[in-house]
Formats: C-alpha cells, sequence, structure tokens
C-alpha cells in the first residue's frame, strides 16, 4: 500500500490530510460549545477596557505575563482564586500568555491601585526594586484608540452576540453618541492619576493609553 | 531510473531564497540576542524608544526565525532538492518559474512589512500568529503558491516514486496550511463595524479557552510541521548526499513519518496543562507527548544508522558533523519536550525558562544546524564553487555549539530554580519567596544566555561570510561533486 501511495501524489496527499486531520476534529470540536459559555452574571468588557486590552496587546504584556492562576496552593496563595474556563468567555483573543517573567496578571485589579499602576509603568524599578520590566513612558503621551476599541465592541456584538447593551451600534453618528460614556469611565480613572501629561491630554477629550491600560488592569479581578 | 546526467537543473529560485535564508537568519538572530541581553541588562530596553522594549521586539525575534529564516530556508532546498528528486527542471515550465519568481517577491515584500506591522504594534497576540489580517492574507496566497509549485513540478516529474524528503515536504505544506487557516480566523472590525476605527484591527473568531485550545493546537503543530517535519526531509536528503551512504531503513522511515503524522498534533495540549482545557483534553495531550518519542526517534537513529560504518566522515568533513550533532540534538529535545509533558513535571516548568530553553535547543542545535549545513551542501553545487574555508567551518561548528550548550544548561538551571522557587513555603506553610526574588535570582543565567546569543550570532556571521565567500571567490568547479562537498 504505502509502495502505491508514493507513486500516486494525489492519494499520499489524501491519506496525509485524512491521517493530521484526527486530532483536531476530537480533541477540539465537542468541547466547543462549552467552553464557550461564560459564568452566571457575567458582563464584557467595556469600551475602555477594550482599548487598555488592546494597549496590552500593542505593548505584548503577555510575553512576559500570565494570566492563568493554576489550581495550585503555592498559585492561589500568591494571586488568588484559580481561574475559570466561563471568566475568559468573552476575551477575544485569549491572553493567557505561556511565560512568567513578570507574575500572573489575572488577578490584579483585586490588589493594585490605579496610583501604583501609574508609578509602577513609569518607572517599574523605582517601586519594585531588582525589577527587570522596562519603563513604558510612552503610554503617557500616545493617544489610545478607543474608536477601534468601539469598533471591536460593535463586531462582537453583531457576531458573537456578545451581551453589550443597544448603545453599541455600528456607524459614525452611534460612535459620536457613545463617546462621552467612553470619556467619562476615563475620567474617573484618570482623577486618580498625578501626571501633568495625563490630565492635560484628558483636559483635551483626548484618552491617554495608560490610562485604558489601567482600566483594564483594574478590570482583571 | 532514469540517469541525470543530461539533466541541467535551474536554480535561480534557489538562489534566490538562500539569499533570504541568511538575511532573515542574521536579523532574526541579532533581535534575539539583543532581546536576550535585555533580560540581563534591562537599561538595553531604551535603545528605540517605544519600539525597542523587550515586549514589542519578541515577537519580531520569533516571525523572523519561523517565518522569516526558516520557512526561506524550506523554500531553498525545495527548490533544489525538489527538482533532483523529482529528476525534472523546474525551468521545463515557463508556468513553475513565473509563479515560483511572484512567490519569491511576495514573500520578500511581505515580511518585511508585516515586521513593519509588528514594529509598530499591530499583533493579534496569539504567538508565532502575531501578524493581522491583510498580512495573513498575504501568507496565505505565498503557501498556496508553493503549493501549486509543488503539485506543478509532481506533475511533470519523471521518477514515479516519491522520494522521503518529497513525503516530508508536502506534510508540511498541508499541515502548515490546516494550521495557519484556522488559527488565524479573525473578523476585521473595521467592515463589521460600519467603518469604525483602524482598518487592521481585527477580533478572534474563538473566544477564551477555544481560542487557547485552537492556538495551542496551531502552536505546537506549526513547530511540527515548520521545525521538524522539512528539517527532516532535508536531512533525509542531504545526508545521504553528502556521505554517499543509502538511507539505513525504509521500513524505519515508513513508521516514523506516518507515525509522525498522526501522533504530532494530538500533543498540542500539552502547552495547557493545569488550565481550563478540559482534563482528558490534557491527559491526551501528555500521553500523546510521550508516545511521540517513537516517530522522532524513528528519524534521528535511522539518520544515524545510515552513517553505519562510515564514522571516520565524522572526523574530517564538517558537513558530516553539523548534520550528526543536528540530529542528536533532535533526539535531545524530542525527549525533553515529552519530559516536560508530563503533568507533574510541567507544573514547575511551565511559564519557566525552561520552556525558551527546550525550544533553543531544538531550534539552535536542530533547526539551524541543519538549514546551515544544507546550505554548504548546495551552494557549492549551485554555483559551481568550492566551499572557501574548511577551517572556519569547523570554527563556526564547535562557537556554535558551545553556544547551544550555554543556552539550554543556564536556561535549565533558571528555569528549574523559578519553578521551585515559586512554590517553595516556609515550616508555616506560607509561601517563602516574592515574585521579585525569582526574578532578580535569575541574572546570572540571563547573562550566560546573552553571552551564548553573542556566540551563536558570531557563528552565524563566520557562516554568511563562508558562504558568500564561496560564491564569489571560491575556487571553481569543474563538474559537479558526486557525493562529499570539496572544501579549501
Amino acid at each position: 500500500m504505502f509502495h502505491w501511495l508514493e507513486k500516486n501524489p494525489f492519494f499520499f496527499a489524501s491519506a496525509i490530510s485524512i491521517v493530521i486531520s484526527f486530532a483536531g476534529l476530537i480533541e477540539i470540536l465537542p468541547n466547543f460549545a462549552k467552553a464557550g459559555r461564560p459564568l452566571v452574571d457575567m458582563t464584557p468588557r467595556t469600551v475602555l477596557q477594550l482599548a487598555g486590552k488592546n494597549v496590552y496587546m500593542k505593548d505584548n504584556c503577555m510575553a512576559c505575563h500570565s494570566q492563568m492562576i493554576r489550581p495550585f496552593k503555592s498559585e492561589t496563595d500568591r494571586y488568588g482564586k484559580y481561574s475559570l474556563s466561563g471568566e475568559y468567555a468573552y476575551d477575544r483573543p485569549f491572553l493567557w500568555g505561556s511565560k512568567r517573567t513578570g507574575p500572573d496578571l489575572h488577578r490584579i485589579g483585586n490588589y493594585r491601585t490605579t496610583d501604583w499602576h501609574e508609578e509602577h509603568m513609569k518607572d517599574p524599578a523605582k517601586i519594585v526594586p531588582g525589577s527587570i520590566m522596562p519603563a513604558y513612558t510612552h503610554q503617557f503621551t500616545n493617544i489610545a484608540d478607543i474608536e477601534t476599541a468601539y469598533a471591536e465592541a460593535v463586531t462582537v456584538k453583531n457576531v458573537f452576540h456578545t451581551p453589550y447593551g443597544p448603545g453599541i451600534k455600528s456607524g459614525k453618528a452611534a460612535w459620536e453618541a457613545y463617546k462621552p460614556t467612553v470619556l467619562a469611565e476615563a475620567k474617573k480613572i484618570a482623577a486618580d492619576m498625578k501626571d501633568e501629561r495625563v490630565k492635560s491630554a484628558m483636559a483635551e477629550g483626548k484618552v491617554p493609553e495608560v490610562v485604558a491600560l489601567i482600566a483594564y488592569l483594574n478590570s482583571l479581578k | 531510473m532514469q540517469s541525470n546526467a543530461a539533466l541541467e537543473y535551474d536554480y535561480s529560485l534557489a538562489k534566490k531564497f538562500t539569499f533570504l535564508t541568511i538575511l532573515f537568519g542574521f536579523l532574526g538572530m541579532l533581535v534575539g540576542t539583543i532581546i536576550a541581553a535585555q533580560m540581563a541588562f534591562p537599561e538595553l530596553n531604551y535603545l528605540l524608544g517605544e519600539y525597542g522594549t523587550f515586549s514589542r521586539l519578541r515577537p519580531i525575534h520569533t516571525n523572523t526565525v519561523v517565518f522569516g529564516f526558516t520557512v526561506s530556508g524550506i523554500f531553498a532546498t525545495w527548490f533544489y532538492l525538489g527538482q533532483r528528486v523529482l529528476k525534472v527542471s523546474i525551468a521545463e515550465s515557463k508556468f513553475l518559474m513565473v509563479l515560483g519568481n511572484i512567490q519569491f517577491w511576495l514573500y520578500f515584500v511581505g515580511a518585511l512589512a508585516a515586521t513593519v506591522s509588528l514594529l509598530l504594534g499591530y499583533s493579534t497576540s496569539k504567538e508565532y500568529a502575531q501578524y493581522e489580517w491583510p498580512f495573513d492574507i498575504v501568507v496565505v496566497l505565498i503557501w498556496v503558491l508553493w503549493g501549486v509549485s509543488i503539485m506543478g513540478l509532481i506533475g511533470i516529474r519523471r521518477e514515479k516514486a516519491l522520494y522521503i524528503s518529497v513525503w516530508y515536504y508536502l506534510a508540511c505544506f498541508l499541515g502548515v496550511a490546516m494550521l495557519y487557516l484556522f488559527n488565524n480566523m479573525e473578523i476585521p472590525t473595521y467592515f463589521v463595524s460600519g467603518g469604525l476605527g483602524d482598518p487592521l484591527h481585527s477580533v478572534s473568531m474563538y473566544a477564551g479557552t477555544n481560542d487557547a485550545l485552537v492556538q495551542w493546537w496551531y502552536g505546537h503543530n506549526a513547530v511540527a510541521f515548520g521545525f521538524t517535519v522539512p528539517i527532516v526531509g532535508m536531512i533525509y536528503y542531504f545526508l545521504p548526499k553528502e556521505s554517499g551512504q543509502a538511507i539505513y531503513s525504509y521500513k524505519l522511515s515508513l513508521l516514523s513519518f506516518w507515525g509522525l503524522m498522526f501522533v504530532y498534533l494530538w500533543a498540542g495540549s500539552h502547552h495547557l496543562l493545569w488550565s481550563t482545557v478540559p482534563d482528558w483534553m490534557q491527559t491526551m495531550g501528555s500521553a500523546f507527548s510521550v508516545v511521540l518519542i517513537l516517530p522522532s526517534w524513528g528519524s534521528a537513529i535511522n539518520m544515524l544508522l545510515t552513517m553505519k560504518g562510515e564514522w571516520n566522515q565524522l572526523t574530517d568533513n564538517p558537513l558530516i558533523k553539523f548534520m550528526v550533532l543536528a540530529s542528536t540534538f533532535y533526539m535531545l529535545s524530542t525527549i525533553e519536550g515529552p519530559i516536560q509533558a508530563v503533568k507533574s513535571v510541567n507544573a514547575i516548568a511551565h511559564f519557566t525558562d525552561w520552556i525558551p530553553g527546550h525550544v533553543h535547543d531544538g531550534v539552535l542545535g536542530w533547526v539551524v544546524f541543519m538549514i546551515m549545513a544544507a546550505i554548504f551542501h548546495m551552494v557549492p553545487r549551485m554555483f559551481k564553487r568550492e566551499i572557501y574555508s574548511k577551517k572556519l567551518m569547523e570554527a563556526q561548528f564547535w562557537l556554535q555549539t558551545t553556544a547551544v550548550v550555554l543556552y539550554f544548561t543556564s536556561m535549565w538551571i533558571a528555569g528549574i530554580t523559578q519553578g521551585m522557587m515559586w512554590r517553595a513555603v516556609d515550616e508555616y506553610g506560607n509561601l517563602m519567596y516574592s515574585f521579585i526574588d525569582t526574578v532578580t535570582v535569575l541574572h546570572p543565567y540571563y547573562a550566560i544566555r546573552a553571552l551564548s546569543g553573542v556566540l551563536y550570532l558570531t557563528g552565524f556571521i563566520m557562516f554568511a561570510y563562508n558562504i558568500i565567500k564561496t560564491m564569489t571567490s571560491g575556487r571553481e568547479l569543474t563538474e559537479e561533486p558526486q557525493f562529499r562537498t570539496p572544501m579549501a
């Protein structure tokens, strides 16, 4: 049979395709619907938090930080309750990470404050002596793309029926109407911050990246 | 079997991709060395402002090495050995030549553009699949072009039976196509939201645990079908060709090939042990990882036994040395992987530096060594010149071997130290170390790793220099060497 296959490339390629497809079909498909269920009463992230998640992705925080607390006492002591599948149901993409050069962040909102993050993003080694994390000072001057975050909320609402309220609709007009909600949320975060650049950007109606990022980090609980 | 004496093969495409292999190899390893140094000396994060942080550069390192260096190497060797084992010159078909050139330019420009996009922070955050949707489309196009090219060449072949290497290249094409397509399913937000925000932004089709499963089914098997399958295909061609020995066992080749095809894909979930994916999937991942030793070692042993009775070649032909060391490192990393996939070991190893350590003994020791050996074998035949310097090859070999050993030993120690410190408790059951203690303790190992990066990169520069000198000023050959590559 093998000799025959080796002379018939079409069937050879078909045989490979069949043999390599098994695993995906058996391991991934059966659980798909079940693993997609959110926890009871869970709400999706706000637009500002989504913008912060996008900053998290842009600066690729997951290169060094996980968001997956494993069910060991040493982990629950350090980070809090172990992670549940349903908690991630609205996360597109998942941001579990694969390396902990820095600590896990899945419940960082429980034990760090806006003020702590502000100082830490400016100079990590000042807050945590010995830290090898670089400072992310550009997040204080770069402006977060909240429109794209809104577009993302609209997309997941329309395509995946993620339960966003009636205010999230497609189109420029809907966005302009919704924008003050995002700015109001950002103001609350910025109120706890000291940086002058953040204050002046907020006064102009712009949200610096660091504000969105902190909104996101505070929501990780 | 026909004689190939009358056949003149067309190496223009193989040459082009060989240049890219060297270019992307250099860039990928340079960035790798920089980010390794950043972990030991964090001040190095500020060389390029926002664009120079470890986190921004890391995907550039991985993607340039995977999709730049390795994929170029796969293309280069395919356009060289594909013709030879199928006994047909690609120039016999104008269509395939044009296709190949489109593939080359699309790939070159696409790779550069995608790298810039990563530098600017456009990323889907899925490891080794960070490219945003427009670049994914370019990747798919390139892959389809290559697929048509493979099928086309097979279609006009003279040698009816497909040689083992062709099995592996075919599998590489099919496997990567399937994995890449499914893992990169994403929806551009701009079009669904009525033209809002950034047109490049997209969201994943899958969420949470499902996304993780699809990602690691991809991530693990991108390694399978990018770093293992085609590289095995290379060694099945280049080792017999260079040594003049026949493959030790056809049956072992069969077992290893079909075994690898069936088993590899199941093991993806070992990246998700102790996570929120169902327990039975984790157990399957662990179990199949252990089974995977069989087909992996099958190929490696088949290669080592191919040298049976001819081990003297190891002492006087550095090219054989590269390939034998490559298969040895393949054995090392395919026994290390299954060990890490055992749940209790994984509890310590996961999230630590042992994982990058494992990746690098596989990639630096196996993939890069094999691709460099392939280029050392091909260039004298494509340019009809002798290798410029055997001495330089020897020096490079030992320098890079030392570098690989430094890399994985330091990362073994770092990983296990960190894993043990995270879980250490005092006599009252309280955690003994704060997180930062487990970071500062790693400094010496990070420094050793950075040094190993410098050594390896230096070796690669020696390689590039040797190859370029071979192309331009190696002694000219009047006829193609039968087996052993001539070197000065």
